[in-house]
């Protein structure tokens, strides 16, 4: 597995600078870097589908932080009140260590997971539905209820957005 | 690029997307029809026809595309591809009523492009009336 680990000391490393760096551009592009070596390492470990939906989401999330966020005038505070965030810092990072101590124990090795659901629907997918691609299987007919849940969230988005972009199609019209 | 973004892009830009974003919708419903036999499905296919409709939004400038932007059409679109779902997707003892390995795909696609390009529209004109506002 000597590309995963490539793959993500480069995640790290990108992480980290975009964290770091003081241009709000670059640091915005380092976050790509990060999706896009994410959407690699999905790709080495055979899971295509999660590749692709990591690849489009994050052309799609970078475009939208690029163009839609990005302005030269914005208010940025780096300075002052050091020793506030370097408490605050200190405990975040001694409360996810602790807890990760106790989650990262109890976790199964890596490559070989619990498989209890899993199982069945690796075994009996292909049966019962028909369908060649198990993934598709999995979210369209076991779990269709989980898609329905992340539709409505779209569908609100769009409402309200129509309810916003109304008064810009009828210039004047609310202010009257 | 955001202080031009009224206006558009350049002549190369613009004739590029007039010739690309057909290919590019047509790949969104492959992937979405397509899900079922090789990887792919409705929500990545839906992420890229949202991508095609950004591209135009990001050649032409904000107020073409938002003039082409036919609200009551996108609104029908969308209240349909929503109901089918739920109808479709509904599930009555073990089963699911009509669960078509068609029609679901192509309804999350529609549901899934128009709320991220919508998404989108919110953002630029949010921070379009930040600029007004100053």
């Amino acid at each position: 597995m000597l590309e995963i680990d490539l793959l993500l000391l480069f995640m790290i490393a990108s992480a980290i600078i975009a964290v770091q760096v003081k241009d709000l551009l670059s640091s915005v592009i380092a976050v790509g870097a990060v999706g896009i070596g994410l959407s690699m390492s999905f790709l080495i470990m055979k899971a295509p589908d999660l590749a692709i939906m990591q690849l489009v989401v994050e052309v799609l999330s970078l475009i939208i932080l690029i163009r839609a966020t990005i302005r030269k005038d914005l208010p940025f505070s780096a300075s002052g009140r050091w020793a506030f965030n370097t408490f605050s810092m200190i405990l975040f990072l001694a409360v996810f260590l602790v807890f990760a101590y106790f989650s990262f124990s109890d976790m199964h090795r890596f490559g070989a997971p619990l498989m209890k659901v899993s199982q069945e629907y690796l075994g009996e997918a292909m049966a019962k539905t028909g369908a060649h691609n198990v993934i598709a299987a999995i979210t369209l007919k076991y779990r269709s209820i989980d898609t329905l849940g992340e539709v409505a969230a779209l569908f609100a988005a769009v409402v309200g957005v129509l309810a916003i972009a109304r008064k810009v199609s009828r210039p004047g019209g609310i202010r009257k | 690029m955001s202080r031009a973004g009224n206006k558009g892009m350049t002549l190369i830009v613009k004739t590029v997307t007039r010739i690309t974003l057909g290919f590019i919708l047509l790949y969104g419903i492959y992937i979405a029809l397509n899900g079922e036999t090789a990887p792919g499905g409705g929500f990545a296919g839906g992420v890229i026809v949202a991508l095609a409709l950004v591209h135009v939004m990001l050649a032409f400038g904000r107020d073409v595309s938002l003039k082409w932007l036919h609200v009551g059409g996108l609104r029908a679109a969308v209240s349909i591809a929503a109901l089918i779902f739920l109808l479709a997707a509904w599930p009555r003892g073990q089963r699911i009523i009509f669960g078509n390995d068609i029609i679901l795909p192509v309804c999350e696609m529609v549901i899934v492009g128009a709320g991220l390009f919508a998404i989108f529209v919110a953002l630029v004109l949010v921070s379009k009336a930040d600029k007004e506002a100053e």
